[in-house]
């Protein structure tokens, strides 16, 4: 009995409908470690490949050809870039697989958006600026800007979430906002040693220091940011010279 | 009133601009307020403590900042009419946002460096192949399209609009012709000012000019 159906190939990661999914991406990047993320959360199997970024492959060139930049998750062959655009790509395209990023209200989702932006704005750039600035002078200034920008985030969280007894920005569950900001928590870590500074201070932040822990213990996180800091600046340097 | 749409805005802003022309896509009623960015208002403070800039759109009292957040949130609860977003799509949602993302990192920061640098100098000369680049990027994504979602006037149109208002600008601060580097860009363009909603919204091209000679003069390279 011939079947019209394709063979499913050898090491094909398709979700059981069928669909096939790739993410391309650097193991320690945060832009990476989001979309993983989410994945694991809505429990959507997919096939990750390691881009070179020195080196970046054909895939990567021909699905991204605007920014060249990882993470890029290809969809049935179709590419989507840009990590927020992908999170809420997966809310679109998978809304039964469990977990929804974003809230139903239009209202909560702004500002759910509003500080998804805020931190990869605030946050984000000066990482950025953290790992590349030549001068230490530099990477101190944006470090102290993250700071900032932190204890912003910690009195959004006290007004809001904390008020509410919310143990994530999402609510009772990991959200938009909590993978976004999360996603940086094991480069923290990595900053710390690099500078000597901590934008994550249980001291000046008490309720995301707590938010962090409740975070990392996750199941959709475990395992998916670095957390071998000698390993991300032993890799770090490769992008130095 | 307890559903009250209130615009907080600036006459010559795109990001309002787009706020703007999506409230009359929709067929909203609003109060389009001007904003002072000399002198800040108590609403405006209030509003966006954080960034303190328009615009800001409050609905019932809420407010909501950043103009694509803005986009998204009328798309969303006046569902009932004119989608800005294609909501059965995700694909073409998915690259609509990207594309909005695009301009807002490349568009206003090349026009922004147009005007502010000194032309002759060569962060100047580089700020134009910027802005020719972004123009013919975005030409190309446009393609054969009589709108960048496809056949209807959608989301990436009502987001790049406004800032058509503007390539008088980038030609005279850039010494290019807009129409030799993107003219499907600029038939676009013709295309949607057809529509109310944008005739209505967008700067005259002169007043435009004039404001970016302004904003030269007060915040320009010397």
């Amino acid at each position: 009995m011939a079947s019209s159906k394709p063979k499913k190939e050898f090491g094909n990661m398709t979700d059981a409908s069928g669909d096939e999914l790739k993410l391309l991406g650097v193991w320690d990047s945060p832009y990476v470690n989001r979309v993983q993320i989410v994945l694991n959360l809505k429990g959507i199997s997919y096939e990750y490949i390691e881009e070179d970024l020195m080196n970046k492959s054909d895939l990567l060139l021909r699905s991204n050809p605007v920014h060249k930049k990882v993470p890029v998750l290809i969809h049935n062959g179709k590419p989507i870039a840009e990590s927020q655009v992908i999170v809420q790509y997966l809310d679109d395209a998978f809304p039964n697989a469990g977990v929804l990023l974003l809230p139903s209200d239009p209202f909560e989702r702004a500002v759910a958006r509003f500080w998804a932006v805020y931190v990869d704005d605030k946050v984000g750039s000066p990482w950025y600026t953290i790992l590349f600035a030549k001068e230490r002078e530099e990477k101190l200034e944006a470090a102290a800007r993250a700071i900032s920008a932190m204890e912003t985030i910690e009195a959004a969280f006290r007004e809001k979430n904390a008020a509410e007894g919310a143990p994530f920005f999402g609510g009772d569950g990991i959200g938009f906002v909590d993978v976004v900001l999360g996603s940086y928590l094991g480069w923290f870590r990595v900053i710390e040693k690099m500078i000597g500074v901590r934008i994550l201070d249980a001291a000046r932040t008490p309720l995301l220091a707590a938010w962090a822990e409740r975070f990392e213990a996750a199941d959709a996180v475990r395992g998916v940011l670095p957390d071998d800091v000698d390993k991300v600046i032993d890799f770090l340097q490769t992008f130095l010279h | 009133m307890a559903d009250e749409v209130i615009l907080l805005d600036f006459w010559v802003s795109p990001f309002g601009q787009r706020c703007r022309i999506a409230l009359l896509e929709k067929g909203i009623s609003y109060e389009y307020s001007e904003q002072s960015l000399a002198q800040k208002s108590d609403l405006l403070l209030r509003s966006n403590p954080i960034h303190k800039k328009i615009p800001v759109l409050l609905h019932a009292g809420r407010p909501i900042c950043e103009s694509l957040i803005i986009l998204e949130y009328i798309d969303e609860t006046w569902s009932d009419k004119s989608p800005l977003l294609p909501f059965d799509n995700p694909y073409a949602r998915s690259c609509a946002r990207f594309w909005a993302d695009y301009v807002d990192k490349k568009l206003f920061d090349s026009q922004t460096r147009l005007w502010k640098l000194k032309a002759g100098e060569a962060d100047h000369e580089q700020a134009k192949r910027d802005m020719v680049e972004t123009l013919q990027t975005l030409e190309k994504e446009l393609g054969e399209k009589d709108y960048f979602g496809g056949d209807v006037f959608g989301f990436l149109d009502v987001v790049i609009v406004p800032f058509v208002a503007w390539f008088y600008a980038y030609e005279r601060f850039g010494g290019f012709s807009v129409e030799e580097v993107c003219p499907r860009l600029v038939a676009w363009a013709k295309r949607c000012r057809e529509r109310e909603s944008v005739s209505k919204t967008i700067s005259d091209p002169e007043k435009v000019y004039e404001f970016a000679l302004y904003l030269k003069d007060k915040f320009g390279a010397k």
